[in-house]
């Protein structure tokens, strides 16, 4: 019997949610790790009983964790993230040099083969592997040593490394995404790196619109059958690549914003795509105190406003960047979290929404997982 | 023998209830105590002193005799009271809200 479970990332411990292929009636496991930061729990493509979590604290630190069993028992692995050689200096948000320091894993993407190799994106921005299961960590150095590296700067919820795409038909391309360096791509396995951000223009935000780094990019997506087409939410506009982010063009249309932090994209229709609008700068709530999903089925430039389900009146909560996932049932399954503890789940691919649950602490992410 | 105090959390990921007794080589100090804590509970490595420098974390202090111990040096030795195992070694999170 085919099932799905969500894993959810808050501000204060895991949950899982399970349900059959109806999701309809879910069951609720957590708090795990309670009062706990999780910033992002993901499952292995390879085997959906491998979990890995990134729990942290600002007393304690980063602490990473892996069930074995689909999240049921949790073991503590390695937490020691150290940069490679001399870490050096990237530019603080006054523009003045400051040392690389580790703060926290904000995502955890493993490999969709092998259970035990899983990449982590940090803040300060970097990327590490394991292909031990987590038990040890190695920094990818050529990302952070590329030339403009020394120019980074981060974004208001600090320089993380939020967004990692392995590319199914290149297995030595990544793409990667920081906030506020840009986009990154590797055709190499992750020895040397180039920026791809040609399309991208930041004219609030930088004082060359279009410059080779420095985009506030909030998260990619890529469908797995067409890794060469990408999709990008920006601080503002959605953006699209063909080119497998070689060029980028913007296809906002008519979102009533194109301000927001999640993007996704159909399990079974790579043109039909997702994103939850935000009213920026600053309120980061949904506009009109509407909460609403915006699908396009011809991926990007019209778009759609989903909402039944979804409260249209006096909704003030923010959905971010790591929150919204699918499931690869039939029909689709979407899911999306927000910082007022709700956890929304749409059964036909987002033409009606009901909450899993309405009050789990603040949401920080959100994965699905389709069990066979 | 020496008795240690965690924060909760750190019981919890240490899986222990209750004090932590410790047997230390040679002359009790904070140094000397993490390094047989980390030993015996690997999982706790990195959460009260940094991996590289071993600088305590900012957020955490350590206390015992109803004294601050957390400025002394990590060499430096530990109260008798401590080292006999008479008085606990705390470590201790600072109070925060939310």
């Amino acid at each position: 019997m085919s099932g799905v479970r969500i894993l959810v990332g808050t501000r204060k411990g895991a949950f899982v949610l399970t349900s059959d292929g109806k999701r309809e009636r879910w069951d609720v496991s957590g708090p795990h790790f309670g009062g706990w930061e999780i910033y992002h729990l993901k499952g292995s493509l390879a085997d959906s009983n491998r979990l890995y979590a990134s729990q942290s604290s600002g007393w304690f630190g980063q602490v990473i964790q892996r069930s074995n069993d689909g999240g049921k028992t949790w073991e503590t692995m390695g937490n020691k993230f150290v940069y490679d050689g001399v870490p050096g200096t990237h530019l603080w948000y006054d523009g003045t040099p400051r040392p690389w320091e580790f703060k926290r894993v904000w995502h955890l993407e493993p490999s969709p083969s092998e259970p035990d190799t899983v990449y982590a994106g940090v803040e300060d921005a970097a990327l590490f592997r394991s292909i031990d299961g987590g038990q040890t960590w190695q920094e990818l150095p050529g990302l952070r040593s590329h030339d403009s590296g020394r120019y980074w700067q981060p974004g208001a919820g600090g320089m993380c490394l939020h967004t990692i795409l392995l590319d199914p038909s290149h297995p030595e391309r990544i793409v990667i995404a920081i906030s506020a360096a840009g986009v990154f791509r590797t055709d190499d396995a992750g020895k040397t790196w180039r920026p791809i951000n040609r399309g991208l223009k930041s004219p609030h935000e930088l004082p060359d619109p279009d410059a080779e780094v420095g985009h506030c990019v909030h998260r990619i997506a890529m469908h797995r059958s067409r890794p060469g087409v990408l999709f990008m939410q920006k601080h503002w506009d959605v953006m699209r690549s063909d080119d497998a982010g070689e060029s980028w063009h913007e296809v906002s249309g008519n979102l009533p914003t194109d301000f927001g932090f999640p993007i996704d994209v159909h399990a079974h229709e790579p043109d039909t795509i997702y994103v939850i609008p935000i009213k920026s700068d600053s309120e980061h709530y949904p506009p009109e105190g509407k909460l609403r999903v915006y699908r396009s089925r011809m991926g990007g430039h019209e778009w759609e406003a989903l909402t039944k389900g979804l409260p249209q009146s006096h909704c003030y909560v923010n959905v971010l960047r790591d929150a919204m996932a699918v499931d690869s049932l039939e029909p689709c399954g979407v899911y999306f979290g927000t910082t007022g503890g709700q956890v929304y789940a749409s059964a036909d691919a987002g033409d009606s929404w009901a909450p899993i649950v309405r009050d789990l602490p603040s949401v920080v992410s959100v994965e699905a997982q389709t069990l066979s | 023998m020496i008795r240690l105090v965690l924060p909760a959390h750190l019981r919890t990921l240490a899986h222990v209830d209750g004090e932590v007794k410790l047997e230390v080589e040679g002359r009790a100090t904070q140094r000397a105590v993490l390094d047989a804590l980390e030993a015996r509970y690997p999982m706790l490595r990195g959460t009260i002193r940094d991996h590289v420098t071993r600088q305590r974390r900012p957020f955490l202090r350590l206390f015992a005799c109803e004294q601050d111990l957390s400025h002394e040096s990590p060499d430096a030795p530990l109260p008798d009271a401590v080292a006999t195992g008479a008085e606990p070694l705390l470590v201790v999170g600072a109070m925060a809200g939310g």
